[in-house]
């Protein structure tokens, strides 16, 4: 039996500096999970295909089921825990999901709602089909993707000043 | 938890050369949405690691002196389709290397890792043979640039001697100037999915238009190795831009290419879609020049 080997890991998770001595052959999601408790980052299928797993690394949607902890030295990570208000409110896009009945069995939500944040924070206006697209790494099984679409759709374009409800 | 035996996390590309020649035995992981999977699988369960994906200086997409495009090897998929030197000069391959998988992967996945696994469905293979690209590999003892055509050998076979890593892909400035291509990907999903076909076509036409003076055609899934339609090629050059220009081009591709029958399609339906995507793919190519059709 070989040594197992460690690394240092320094990054910053939901606005917080934090380290971590990581074995090398962890994922980010063993390591967001088994070391912070950020539980919203699901085990799905682990080899990159549901988007269960998908967080934020420097602005940009990773399935970190298939992302190694120790890459995520130096970087800056955010989970669907950083989207919470400082008394446990839910953000806008969170609200959405919930007024559209976006969520069942709520699995594969926070990986959706992540891709979501990068799309919202971009600013930009999207048609359906192109949110389609950019939504596209992300499997649901109980709602199907009407709901999510439309949780989507309508946050960006509250966010826009174009939808008042 | 992967099961890896050891990973080696390199700190240049020199470092990474040093890495691969002490430890022989192990994989180069850049992006590792081919290799981490093939761990997850089995296939590669117990694999020694030579990690690059720190290697900054191999991301990004820029313009030399000379004209040539130079794409670092460890430049995601989506920061190629986002670079505005591809869009102006190589639209196509920004098309097609968005068609990978999906958003996630295309962020993960490096143009290196996709031409280095040897996979003929790779969505950018069948451009870059399109438009003659060269492979630059950093060894120990040098730098070599190969030919992508050349480099390509068989099936997950590439020209990658014991210790050397890919550091870019270079598109010369005559291999792009003036032309217009198109990508074509037939597979099921419109994400997360295979290529069942892939074809890239492009095109330089005369000034009035009327006129093909150089058209390109490679495929992807249509034999072993992503690669280029000479007969197709040859029918098409020189010739005016009309349909039976077009029609002769997509017939004569199916005497360049090998398709096999696999579980995603069979060999006959492989030849269907060469012919097919030739057409549709050179006549939107033309269109992209200004041609009509």
């Amino acid at each position: 039996m070989h040594e197992t080997q460690y690394k240092l890991v320094k990054c910053t998770i939901n606005g917080k500096p934090v380290q971590k001595m990581v074995d090398v052959r962890a994922s980010l999601t063993d390591m967001l999970r088994n070391d912070f408790s950020l539980n919203s980052v699901k085990k799905g299928c682990e080899v990159g295909e549901c988007g269960a797993c998908n967080v934020l690394i420097d602005g940009e949607c990773f399935n970190s089921c298939i992302y190694l902890a120790i890459w995520a030295d130096g970087k800056n990570i955010r989970t669907l825990e950083g989207l919470l208000g400082p008394n446990g409110e839910l953000s806008d896009i969170q609200q959405a999901f919930v007024d559209e009945a976006a969520v069942q069995c709520g699995f594969c939500t926070p990986g959706f709602i992540m891709t979501a944040v990068e799309i919202l924070e971009s600013g930009k206006e999207y048609t359906r089909d192109e949110l389609r697209k950019l939504l596209s790494g992300h499997l649901c099984r109980c709602t199907g993707y009407e709901n999510i679409l439309n949780a989507v759709e309508k946050t960006m374009l509250r966010r826009l000043g174009k939808l008042h409800d | 938890m992967y099961d890896i035996k050891a990973l080696y996390e390199a700190e240049s590309v020199q470092h990474a050369c040093a890495l691969l020649l002490a430890h022989p035995e192990a994989k180069v992981l850049a992006g590792g949405s081919d290799v981490l999977i093939q761990i997850r699988e089995g296939k590669l369960a117990g694999a020694t690691l030579v990690s690059i994906y720190g290697l900054d200086e191999l991301r990004g997409v820029a313009m030399e002196a000379d004209g040539t495009i130079r794409i670092g090897a460890l430049t995601s998929f989506s920061h190629i389709t986002r670079s505005p030197v591809i869009e102006e000069h190589i639209a196509v391959l920004g098309e097609a290397v968005d068609m990978v998988g999906g958003p996630q992967i295309r962020n993960i996945g490096t143009i290196g890792g996709n031409t280095c696994n040897g996979v003929t469905s790779a969505d950018s293979g069948s451009t870059l043979v399109a438009y003659d690209a060269v492979v630059e590999l950093t060894g120990a003892l040098g730098v070599r640039r190969v030919p992508i055509r050349d480099f390509y050998i068989k099936a997950g076979k590439v020209d990658l001697r014991p210790g050397e890593i890919e550091t870019a892909i270079l598109i010369p400035k005559e291999c792009y100037e003036g032309y217009k291509g198109h990508y074509i990907k037939y597979a099921m999903r419109n994400a997360m999915d295979i290529a069942t076909c892939g074809c890239s076509a492009n095109v330089k036409l005369s000034g009035d238009k009327k006129t093909i003076l150089s058209a390109r055609l490679a495929y992807g899934v249509a034999g072993p190795v992503p690669m280029r339609a000479p007969s197709a090629e040859a029918a098409a050059n020189g010739m005016p831009v009309c349909a039976e220009t077009v029609d002769a081009f997509a017939k004569a591709a199916l005497q360049d290419v090998n398709p096999r029958t696999s579980w995603r399609a069979t060999k006959e339906f492989r030849l269907h879609l060469v012919e097919e995507l030739a057409r549709r793919a050179l006549t939107e190519a033309v269109r992209k020049s200004g041609g009509e059709l």
